[in-house]
């Protein structure tokens, strides 16, 4: 049933031979320094030509013979009570099928649903929102996180206060730890809320058949089971009567997990109507509403002994994920470095605002940026060399490595040393750590089919929240199979095929290869028993390389993959394979730095950041190419964070100022620095494939690095993001 | 945005008659007609195209030396214009430095200079501002970071365009066609304080079309420069921005005439006497190009969140002078 495997573990220098036990149908994984055809090789996006083109289909693009079109109306307050909603005179409106009341009583944020229609019409359907009249009883609302921290602050939710549970760790002793220390400091951190700014919005189309109890939805998701197990409970169907499909995403980053409001508006209409009913958000409603990376305080407070070392550690944090909660941000606190005594205080603060939502690495951006930051003005106290600092204080020998990897191709050496420049314009340079947990999850199942005219297609479902899922997925079956990438096509995105994970916490690419792999190796075992016979020769003396089946030890006895493939009875066959629980491993965190360099014009503030250097781990890369790619969307979205972003609110209003494309500054092309990435292969073992996920820890420590790199230019650190203009003028004494 | 018909009249007579109508918008590049009417700040019930009006086409050099820039030119084409890039920089330099070439490509001088401001509560729908009839400017006691630092009040907005601080510092005027006839108005004349009318930014009047602006002969002796900073390279608005036009003797070192206009700072295209005079008085340095930037904010009131575009705007303004006058910071 099982059988005892030998794995070399680790990395160059670092390898230790561990032995596990896998089930007997799993392929034996692949080996530190095992040849490869196809894993490891660039290969472009399979579906980029699709995207390129248009020809791709994201939910926006599916139109059904008489569909709707529904639009949702929102509350223009932030706290109120419905008094009574009219939707009379936009029932009556020629053109519109539904209208639905989605809150009748209390209003919470200004952004929160509060009616809905479908017309035939997408004017229309605007059209009746405006003639749907709503009569609000205003109510006191706090969208600010100090103010609503006072004693008399109108309560975001009646019964209970602003101020949420207070979440506490604690190892060894802070208080003793900075009484010990050679050189403390102690500073607040802040950052700002940052919305997710998908680049597709929020949106569904939603199908009823006659009979009301089979629901289709096509949707923006990061989940299509997350979604349709939502579903099924909210309309009370069997799961099986709910089929969700997402072909194409265009982004999530947290914000698409589960049935969200606008799904549920879809199907309700199309329940109510009987036609489909599609639901796409416009842009101001994709800011305000459909979650964000919640602000935080950071108080942050660090002592060093004489050589350098950490003795304490101390965070009190406070964050506001406006009427929702996770603004948590004390995980690389507790992490990162070691460190004997680290205590961590968060508290999640209710503002009438928009819910936040996990966004890439939740909390850990924040927390980064503050610990980081924090270590530079320690280092520059203790008059110790900043990267040194981190060495002395990572016991991580990956971190180590890529350390120096980094620094390397950074020129760190030269560049912090050398002057800042003389006049306006100053150049920093700064380093930071970043760190994720991304070994994946048992569960996922995998079909791989392969057809009697010799094409294989992969069949999971999963969702490509456009990491490069579906090439990813092929690549790996091309490889168990022999057979050039382009042999294979990944069908992904809908509930009818097997079960997979949502698409997050770096989970999509080590909780599916595994199974495709186990599924294309148990194919290639049903290809070798159809071929064996011809060959003359046992299933288990074949082997399946450059698009041929033959004999391992006579080469030359061999067929052609499509040959034997024509020899399918029936039209195809296909093979399962699943996801088993994670073996031992190397580590199961991953390390990760990135190095910045920022150019900073001191007298107007302007800071524009020239060069990132990423060096990270994810156990084994598949497409060098599509692993790239993550870390530079991990890296720009972090630049953004650090520079521009910011959901700005009107305190006295209540509202989002800046819900728009122009007002909320999203980076440019013109702001993309030079990028260079570098990965850093370990043999982590824990799956076959020893795949490890890679979308949150790029984005950790980017604004993090660039914040440290600020700090150096100009010698005095910006302890709030977005370092905008005024706040590093501030910094420097001069505005 | 609610729904509205799309007229294209014959000639210029009929253009100016369907604009007289209530309810009737002149439709340029259509960049900011169509943003404001999806941000319901304005809701045409018809869109009056100005494409393929003879009169408002074309970029022409005069013998005479003078530019006459037609008020449906392409930004992209006034930025690329090698004669605009060599005698009258900064009015090509404006133009290039306008968001992204798309917008570029669309958006047309007379649309540059009539686009509506960029207020943030005078373009939330839910927000009934001052400028939209209302009673409060919500920039007063909210978030006004991008506001105005000079002659706010009673609105506090700035004055978006690019184009017009440069064609103001080039003594530009504009031609307009309407019921009453043809008018020619000094471009720095033309835009109104909020004072004026809190509603407006200019006096342009119902009917009326701006079919060309007419920019004089630049003696060679003139240098002129745009710069404006910016918070992202890419897709952003000025935080400020200066056009500067600076006339000095063969080989004297001496302003003979000056031209500091400031965008992004006030209601209007904020032009300032102080720094010219400063400029004037004395052979042209880095001081005397600092003690102009200093002149030009001297009146500067800034609201509780923009101080920071004061300093801003003196490193501007002193930056672009040293810039024209071919000058080294030290
Ligand atoms: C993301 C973004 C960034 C931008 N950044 C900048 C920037 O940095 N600097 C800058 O200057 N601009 C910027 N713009 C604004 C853009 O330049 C203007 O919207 C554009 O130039 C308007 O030109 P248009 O031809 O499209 O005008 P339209 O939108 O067609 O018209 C604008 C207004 O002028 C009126 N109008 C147009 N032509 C005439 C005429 N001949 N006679 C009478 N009335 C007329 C219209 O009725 C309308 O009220 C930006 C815009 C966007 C969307």
């Amino acid at each position: 049933m099982s059988r005892r495997v030998t794995l070399n573990l680790g990395f160059q220098g670092n390898t230790r031979d561990v032995t596990v036990v896998i089930p007997d149908d799993e392929p034996t994984p692949w080996q530190w320094g095992e040849r490869l055809s196809v894993v490891g090789k660039p290969t472009p996006r399979v579906d980029g030509p699709l995207k390129a083109t248009g020809a791709a289909h994201y939910t926006y693009d599916i139109e059904l013979p008489g569909m709707l079109y529904g639009a949702i109306l929102r509350s223009p307050r932030p706290h109120a009570r419905i008094r009574n909603i009219d939707l009379s005179a936009a029932e009556h409106l020629d053109g519109v099928r539904a209208v639905l009341a989605l809150e009748d009583r209390e209003i919470r944020f200004a952004g929160q649903e509060v009616a809905a229609v479908a017309a035939i019409s997408s004017d229309l359907a605007a059209d009746a929102l405006k003639l749907i009249k709503v009569d609000y009883e205003k109510m006191p609302f706090v969208v600010d996180m100090d103010r609503a921290m006072a004693d008399f602050a109108p309560r975001v939710f009646g019964s209970g206060s602003n101020v949420g549970r207070t979440s506490t760790s604690s190892v060894g002793n802070v208080a003793r730890g900075l009484e010990v220390a050679a050189n403390t400091i102690e500073a607040a951190y802040t950052t700002a809320v940052q919305t997710h700014v998908c680049l597709e919005t929020h949106g569904a189309v939603a199908s009823f058949n006659a009979a009301r109890d089979q629901l289709t939805v096509w949707c923006s998701t990061q989940g299509v089971f997350s979604v349709r197990d939502d579903l099924a409970v909210y309309f009370s169907l069997p799961p099986d009567n709910v089929r969700v499909v997402c072909e194409f995403l265009g982004g999530g980053f947290g914000s698409k997990f589960g049935a969200t409001p606008e799904m549920i508006v879809a199907a309700r209409l199309a329940g109510a109507t009987g036609v489909p009913v599609k639901v796409m958000l416009p842009r101001g409603d994709e800011h305000r509403s459909t979650g964000n990376r919640p602000n935080s305080e950071q108080k942050v407070k660090l002592g060093v002994d004489r050589d350098g070392k950490l003795t304490a550690i101390d965070l009190v944090q406070r964050g506001s994920g406006g009427i929702g909660g996770g603004a948590g941000s004390a995980g690389p606190f507790k992490s990162i470095y070691r460190c004997a005594n680290i205590r961590t205080e968060e508290r999640n603060i209710y503002t009438n605002a928009g819910p936040a939502s996990p966004m890439r690495a939740p909390g850990w951006p924040q927390g980064c940026f503050a610990l980081e930051l924090a270590m530079d003005e320690m280092a520059r106290k203790a008059g110790i060399d900043r990267l040194e600092f981190r060495r002395r204080n990572s016991d991580n020998p990956v971190r180590a490595a890529e350390y120096e990897i980094g620094a390397r191709a950074f020129g760190w050496a030269e560049k912090n040393s050398s002057p800042k420049s003389s006049g306006a314009f100053k150049r920093g340079v700064g380093v930071a750590s970043a760190e994720w947990h991304a070994v994946g999850v048992p569960g996922p199942e995998a079909q791989v089919i392969a057809h009697r005219d010799g094409a294989v297609e992969v069949r999971v479902g999963t969702q490509d929240i456009g990491t490069g899922t579906r090439t990813i997925l092929a690549i790996v079956a091309a490889e168990e199979l022999g057979l050039p990438v382009d042999r294979v096509k990944s069908e992904i995105g809908d509930t009818r095929f097997l079960f997979s994970v949502p698409s997050g916490g770096s989970l999509s690419a080590p909780s599916n290869t595994p199974a495709v792999r186990q599924a294309a190796a148990h194919l290639k075992d049903k290809l070798f028993r159809i071929a064996a016979p011809i060959l003359g020769a046992e299933p288990d003396d074949l082997e399946a390389s450059d698009g041929f089946i033959r004999v391992r030890t006579n080469p030359s006895r061999s067929l052609a993959f499509a040959d034997v493939c024509k020899r399918i009875p029936g039209d195809s066959i296909s093979a399962q394979g699943e996801r088993v629980a994670n073996y031992e491993g190397f580590r199961t965190d991953q390390a990760g730095c990135q190095f910045a360099e920022v150019e900073v014009d001191t007298e107007t503030g302007i800071v524009r950041v020239t060069h990132v250097v990423a060096v990270h781990d994810a156990g084994r890369i598949i497409d060098p190419l599509m692993a790239r790619s993550q870390v530079n969307g991990g890296i720009l979205m972090g630049i953004g964070f650090a520079l521009f972003e910011n959901r700005r609110m009107d305190p006295m209003l209540g509202i989002m100022v800046n819900p728009t494309m122009d007002d909320y500054k999203l980076l440019g092309s013109l702001d993309v620095p030079r990028i260079d990435v570098t990965f850093f292969e370990v043999a982590n073992g824990i799956t076959n494939t020893g795949v490890m996920g890679l979308g949150e820890v790029a984005h950790v420590a980017s604004a993090a690095a660039v914040a440290c790199a600020v700090y150096d230019a100009i010698g005095v650190p910006v302890r709030s993001l977005p370092i905008t203009p005024d706040r590093v003028l501030a910094a420097l004494g001069r505005a | 945005m609610n729904r509205f018909e799309v007229i294209t009249p014959a000639d210029l007579a009929s253009a100016s008659r369907l604009l007289a109508q209530d309810g009737h918008v002149a439709f340029a590049g259509g960049v900011d007609v169509l943003d404001l009417s999806k941000q319901n700040v304005e809701s045409p019930t018809a869109l009056v195209n100005l494409k393929g009006l003879k009169e408002l086409g074309g970029i022409e050099v005069r013998p005479s030396g003078e530019l006459r820039l037609g008020a449906m030119a392409k930004l992209s084409e006034v930025a690329e214009h090698p004669a605009i890039r060599a005698r009258f920089t900064a009015i090509a330099e404006a133009a290039g430095e306008v968001a992204t070439p798309q917008i570029r490509n669309l958006g047309t001088v007379g649309g540059n200079i009539l686009q509506r401001p960029r207020c943030w509560y005078f373009r939330n729908p839910d927000v009934n501002c001052l400028k939209k009839g209302g009673d409060t400017c919500y920039a007063i006691s909210g978030l006004n970071r991008y506001h105005a630092i000079l002659g706010g009040g009673p609105a506090f907005i700035v004055h978006p365009s690019n184009l017009a601080p440069a064609l103001i510092a080039m003594r530009a005027s504009a031609t307009i066609v309407g019921p009453a006839g043809e008018r020619t108005v000094e471009l720095e004349k033309f835009f109104t304080l909020p004072t004026v009318d809190p509603k407006r930014e200019n006096s342009l009047k119902s009917g009326e079309i701006v079919t060309e602006v007419i920019v004089p002969a630049s003696p060679s002796s003139v240098r002129s420069h745009y710069l404006e900073a910016r918070e992202k390279q890419s897709f952003d608005w000025p935080l400020v921005s200066v056009a500067i036009a600076l006339d000095r003797a063969p080989g004297a070192n001496t302003v003979r005439d000056a031209r500091v206009v400031m965008g992004a700072v006030a209601p209007v295209p904020w032009r300032s006497p102080e720094a010219e005079a400063a400029l004037k008085g004395g052979p042209l340095d880095e001081s005397r190009a600092r003690a102009a930037a200093e002149a030009a904010l001297k009146d500067a009131r800034p609201m509780s969140d923009n101080a920071y575009k004061v300093v801003i705007a003196k490193v501007i303004v002193r930056r672009a002078i040293m810039s024209v006058a071919g000058l080294e910071a030290a």
